[in-house]
């Protein structure tokens, strides 16, 4: 039993042949199955009966569906035109959320230290919602890594390789000599904006989320620019798997504490420093800077599992 | 500032109903960055510079990367516009072939 928990798990044995065996054409190999297969499909297509059935089935159906869709569309439109109709007009005071936005204006600098409010609402007051974010991200950049990473079980057959590989080749904008200078110029301004964005987020407009997402964009174009050997170099599997966790289990652990240990006016011990300084709004600093890594970590591993299967080459 | 909101919102409309009614998949992802792109304005004169930021970097920088490459990774970067691959079929297995 544990034998086979562990070939499944290594992907070697699927459950489903079980219950597939005995089925006609399940024995042959794979090649065979997939070329009868196709070969039943183009007998299927340019039969004299699928193009009846065809005709039929747009002339019976054709209408119905084109109606179906109509109506749907139009009912969606109204609805969200009538959802759109009921919100309060654009800067005007709405009597049921003004509470806790009063709170936030009035309080938050004090509270928070942070002198851009949002930044203080989002990494203070709703610091489990941007977790939440986070981890999402993460989810997703690993449902990617399973679906697109190229290993010795998910290997494509010789023909698509050599396919994707001469497209590769002729898809390759590295040795560009106006990207090159372009990349010369802009990307170390990306780069700096970025993490001046990070940095200031409890000051100016920005935070975690935007200033990762800057810099993400910055690596894609030195990839992109000068090819990945560049990146590769500090960025491997190893550096995102370490800065992720890392990341995140500092982002949980440090706003635990806080909910924890400093809510309802509680002393935390985290000082707030002077609102306006870059070193001030007490967490909200380092949090962006986890969220600034994990987003960033995200968005140049998106880039780098679309365009070859592999984080850092290996 | 009201006519240029207005101008901005007629052509984000614009865009989005163009998104739909392009057939060539590479035409509608450029339209849908453009749309990002105006959007990301839009935040800026409702006051939210966060949002701004986020819109200009994500949704008209990475996400039409990741487009593009899907799109080259099922090898549709210039289909999808059926009237003209109807009409000659031949030319488009040609070029198709030649990459």
């Amino acid at each position: 039993m544990k034998d086979l928990f562990v070939r499944w798990l290594n992907g070697d044995l699927d459950v489903m042949d079980w219950f597939a065996q005995g089925q006609e054409g399940y024995d042959e190999p794979r090649e065979a199955f997939k070329a009868r297969k196709k070969e039943l499909n183009h007998q299927i297509d340019v039969s004299e009966h699928t193009s009846e059935l065809k005709a039929v089935t747009r002339k019976s159906f054709g209408l119905a569906y084109q109606a179906v869709a109509v109506v749907s569309c139009i009912l969606l439109i109204g609805v969200l035109l009538y959802t759109v109709a009921n919100l309060p007009y654009f800067g005007r005071e709405n009597p049921r959320a003004v509470e806790v936005v009063q709170r936030y204006v009035e309080e938050g600098l004090k509270e928070t230290g942070a002198v851009n409010i949002v930044s203080g609402m989002i990494l203070d007051y709703r610091a489990f919602d941007t977790l939440g974010e986070s981890h999402v991200l993460f989810t997703a950049l690993i449902c990617v890594l399973v679906l697109l990473r190229k290993d010795k079980k998910n290997m494509q057959s010789l023909y698509e390789d050599y396919y994707s590989i001469t497209l590769d080749h002729y898809y390759d904008i590295s040795g560009d000599s106006i990207l090159h200078r372009v990349g010369m110029i802009l990307i170390p301004s990306i780069l700096l904006f970025g993490i001046y964005v990070i940095l200031n987020g409890q000051n100016s407009p920005g935070g975690g989320f935007s200033g990762g997402a800057v810099m993400g964009a910055g690596l894609i174009m030195t990839a992109a620019a000068y090819g990945f050997d560049h990146v590769d170099r500090f960025f491997t599997l190893r550096f995102f798997e370490r800065t992720t966790f890392i990341a995140l289990t500092f982002y949980s652990f440090a706003k635990g504490y806080v909910f924890f240990m400093g809510a309802n006016g509680l002393e935390s011990h985290i000082p707030k420093g002077t609102p306006g300084a870059v070193l001030s709004g007490g967490l909200i600093l380092p949090l962006d800077i986890a969220v600034g890594f994990v987003v960033m970590c995200t968005m140049f591993g998106f880039y780098s599992l679309f365009r070859r299967g592999s984080i850092g080459g290996d | 500032m009201e006519s240029l909101k207005l101008i901005l919102l007629v052509l984000l409309i614009f865009c989005a109903i163009c998104v739909n009614l392009t057939g060539n998949l590479l035409q509608a992802v450029v339209i849908f960055l453009s749309y990002s792109m105006l959007m990301c304005i839009v935040w800026v004169i409702l006051e939210s510079p966060d949002l701004g930021i986020t819109e200009a970097a994500v949704g008209s920088g990475v996400s039409g990367i990741l487009f593009l490459l899907t799109l080259r990774k099922i090898h549709a970067e210039d289909a999808g516009d059926t009237s003209m691959s109807a009409a000659e079929p031949d030319e488009t297995a040609q070029s198709g072939g030649g990459r």
